[in-house]
């Protein structure tokens, strides 16, 4: 039972801030992380492992600093770690980073059999979920978003069972493998790195693939190979504050009343609209 | 002539915004990023200005530049551009996705309908719906009262239940006949699942969970607005060369027209093309949620909120007890639902749900920028919080600085006596009809 996981190293989105006069992003001391889906999928990926043996193979495209976030997933117990860097993927969009992906996962499917793809839903920074189901579309594997539970994994008959989760329950589906799994962070619980997985990440160094390395155009690559640009940046558009109602501590009896006034007059004004 | 005097690439580091499209500009490798940022290797750069006019945040410029007063030169269109150009020109028409399970469509579809209108008047073409399903045909007239001039309509036993590869290839094989130029899916779970897919396939540029979506009436692309960085900034997204221009946008952002069931609607049917043997993709069964008191944020009419300030999980009870006098629903901020406080389910926010309530009470809620592009679009704001200085103050319509657990009851007395929830419901039902 061999995994792959895709994983991507993010900053800390909750420590950026916006420097309202410039309209700059502070952005000294943000901290990478490993992005929280992918350490979830990650874990996973190690505790099918346990259950069912094999390896699990991490895989993620950045700068070359994206190798600490490799280590890190070492940590939790992964085996092995490939980073796709190269100055051609810079500035790539989800659909070339998608494609670069799975030009890496083709090589390593081409080297060892690999039978599920473990992507998280989505990353922190983004947010665009759209990476995950790129890679099924592109690999022409099964693609189930979302995955909450794997419940069975039949390696004889090749078939996994998985729980997704959508908005009003869970879905069970099955499918062939290999297949690909974006995961949602209920998944598991991940659990403190084993000592003996701290030394191995600390001295562990990832490989690196670049452009050479894989089958791919290069006008298909970074920037160019990008079908969507960034035209314009701005501050998000704040609403305007409204007053404040005094009292707050002396007299929470009348502010109480005051509040229930105003909102009787907002819902009036607007009722009769 | 004199000789142009030779310049020096420069960089505004706090401009600059790290989303490395200068390294992939460079013809040269004369760039490269640490720490974050691009750093130029002077023996490389030969000033040719690539990186100078991709910047996103015209962070670059060179030093000793002279105010050069360029010829105004009519564009030279050369043969490829003119063949993207015609190229592009073959795609006309703005298209919704409508979302349906169980043949009830998903209010999003409706709302995206609101805007797509707006699109495809201001472009000056057809707007239609693209409804895919088993027996969905009730759906069609529903799409022409929301706006929809057409209804694109793949109905087969094989669509029943929604999997991404038979609705994938009952989209793509409408898209690739008909050619829309925009195509608007919601950003609910399918949707996503949807788009992302739809979108590798057709080579073209995907953008999610925007909040915003105009023409620049010169160029007719559709300018697509979404937070970027945890909704720090705003990022206009444009898909240049490829078409449709694809983007997702997450309920509650857009509104729907009202209803009107004296607009009619043109149906186009295509077969699917797909039997069931071929999919690889079975659905052997689905738990309903059982959890009675799991909150629908995204179209509750009122929701009462808790943050860090609540002190502890017990906290959560008042709020419910508040909710519960005002009809509503209780939502939670980030660092409580981290904290183990709360489900998921209660998070309001960018990594949440994004809500439109008529009222939204935030009671210990600083108001992290996250939190507040969840929640700033409601119609009446209340924040609670012992901070004068906590953000959310700044986009609440009414603050009240002190404790939560002096005001909120004396809110949950007044809201008894008063009657309020009544009020907020009657609301919500006109709201309705």
């Amino acid at each position: 039972m061999n995994t792959a996981v895709c994983i991507k190293q993010v900053p800390d989105t909750t420590e950026v801030r916006i420097d309202p006069e410039t309209n700059a992003l502070v952005r000294e001391g943000v901290p990478s992380i490993v992005n929280p889906f992918d350490a979830h999928a990650t874990e996973e990926a190690v505790r099918l492992k346990e259950r069912y043996g094999g390896t699990v193979t991490i895989i993620s495209m950045g700068p070359p600093q994206a190798t600490e976030a490799i280590k890190k997933c070492i940590s939790f117990g992964a085996d092995r770690g490939i980073l796709l860097s190269d100055r051609a993927f810079a500035g790539s969009d989800t659909w070339a980073t998608s494609y670069i992906i799975a030009a890496g996962l083709k090589r390593l499917m081409s080297e060892q059999p690999v039978d599920l793809i473990l992507c998280g839903k989505q990353a922190i920074d983004g947010d665009t979920a759209q990476v995950g189901p790129g890679l099924a579309r592109r690999l022409n594997l099964p693609q189930i978003t979302y995955a909450i539970s794997i419940e069975e994994v039949n390696l004889d008959a090749r078939r996994v069972k998985v729980g997704r989760r959508l908005e009003t329950g869970v879905e069970v589906v099955e499918a062939p493998l290999p297949a690909l799994l974006t995961c949602v962070e209920e998944m598991n619980e991940i659990r403190y790195a084993s000592l003996p997985n701290m030394i191995r990440a600390a001295r562990y160094e990832p490989e690196v693939w670049g452009r050479d390395d894989l089958e791919v155009e290069d006008e298909l690559l970074g920037f160019n190979g990008s079908p969507t640009v960034v035209s314009k940046i701005f501050a998000p558009p704040e609403r305007e504050p409204g007053e404040i109602i005094p009292g707050g501590t002396e007299d929470p009896t009348g502010v109480a009343a005051v509040i229930a006034d105003k909102l009787i007059e907002a819902l009036g004004a607007t009722a009769s609209v | 002539m004199p000789k142009k005097p030779k310049g020096v690439l420069r960089l505004i580091a706090e401009k600059c915004i790290g989303c490395e499209v200068c390294v992939g500009e460079c013809p040269f490798d004369a760039l490269h990023m640490e720490a974050g940022l691009p750093v130029i290797d002077y023996e490389e750069c030969k000033l040719c200005r690539k990186c100078v006019k991709a910047c996103p945040t015209d962070a670059f410029y060179v030093e000793g530049e002279e105010e050069a007063v360029e010829e105004p030169q009519a564009e030279a269109i050369s043969d490829t551009e003119a063949d993207l150009q015609a190229r592009l020109r073959q795609y006309s028409g703005v298209w919704v996705f409508v979302e349906q399970s169980g043949d009830q469509a998903h209010p999003v579809s409706w709302e995206l309908l609101g805007r797509g209108r707006v699109l495809a008047d201001t472009l000056g073409c057809s707007l239609s719906a693209v409804i895919l399903g088993d027996g969905i045909d009730d759906l069609a007239p529903e799409a022409g009262y929301y706006g929809a001039d057409t209804a694109y309509i793949v109905d087969d036993p094989v669509l029943a239940g929604y999997r991404p590869q038979p609705y994938a290839h009952g989209c793509l094989n409408l898209i690739r006949k008909y050619k829309p130029e925009i195509m608007l899916i919601g950003a609910t779970t399918l949707g996503r699942d949807l788009a992302g897919a739809i979108a590798t396939d057709l080579h073209t540029g995907l953008t999610a969970d925007c909040t915003g979506l105009d023409i620049d009436e010169l160029t007719r692309e559709l300018r697509q607005t979404r937070p970027a960085f945890g909704g720090n900034i705003m990022a206009t997204i444009l898909t240049r060369e490829h078409r449709p221009q694809m983007a997702t946008v997450r309920p509650r952002v857009m509104e729907a027209l009202p209803r009107d069931e004296s607009r009619t609607v043109e149906i186009i049917r295509e077969p699917l093309g797909l039997s069931e043997d071929e999919i690889a993709t079975k659905v052997v069964g689905f738990k309903p949620d059982a959890d009675l008191d799991k909150p629908n944020l995204t179209y509750a009419t009122v929701i009462v909120t808790g943050g860090r300030g609540l002190g502890s999980p017990a906290g959560f009870e008042l709020m419910k007890e508040l909710a519960d006098a005002l009809g509503g629903v209780v939502g939670a901020s980030r660092s409580t639902v981290d904290a183990g406080w709360i489900s998921h389910d209660h998070q309001v926010g960018q990594t949440g749900t994004t809500v439109r309530p008529s009222l939204y009470i935030a009671c210990g809620v600083s108001g992290a920028i996250q939190h507040r592009v969840g929640m700033q679009t409601s119609d009446t704001i209340v924040a609670i919080n012992t901070d004068p200085e906590a953000p959310i103050f700044q986009i609440a319509d009414y603050g009240i600085i002190g404790d939560l657990y002096k005001v909120v009851p004396e809110l949950i007395k007044v809201a008894n006596e008063r009657n309020l929830k009544e009020l907020l419901l009657g609301k919500a039902s006109e709201a309705v009809s």
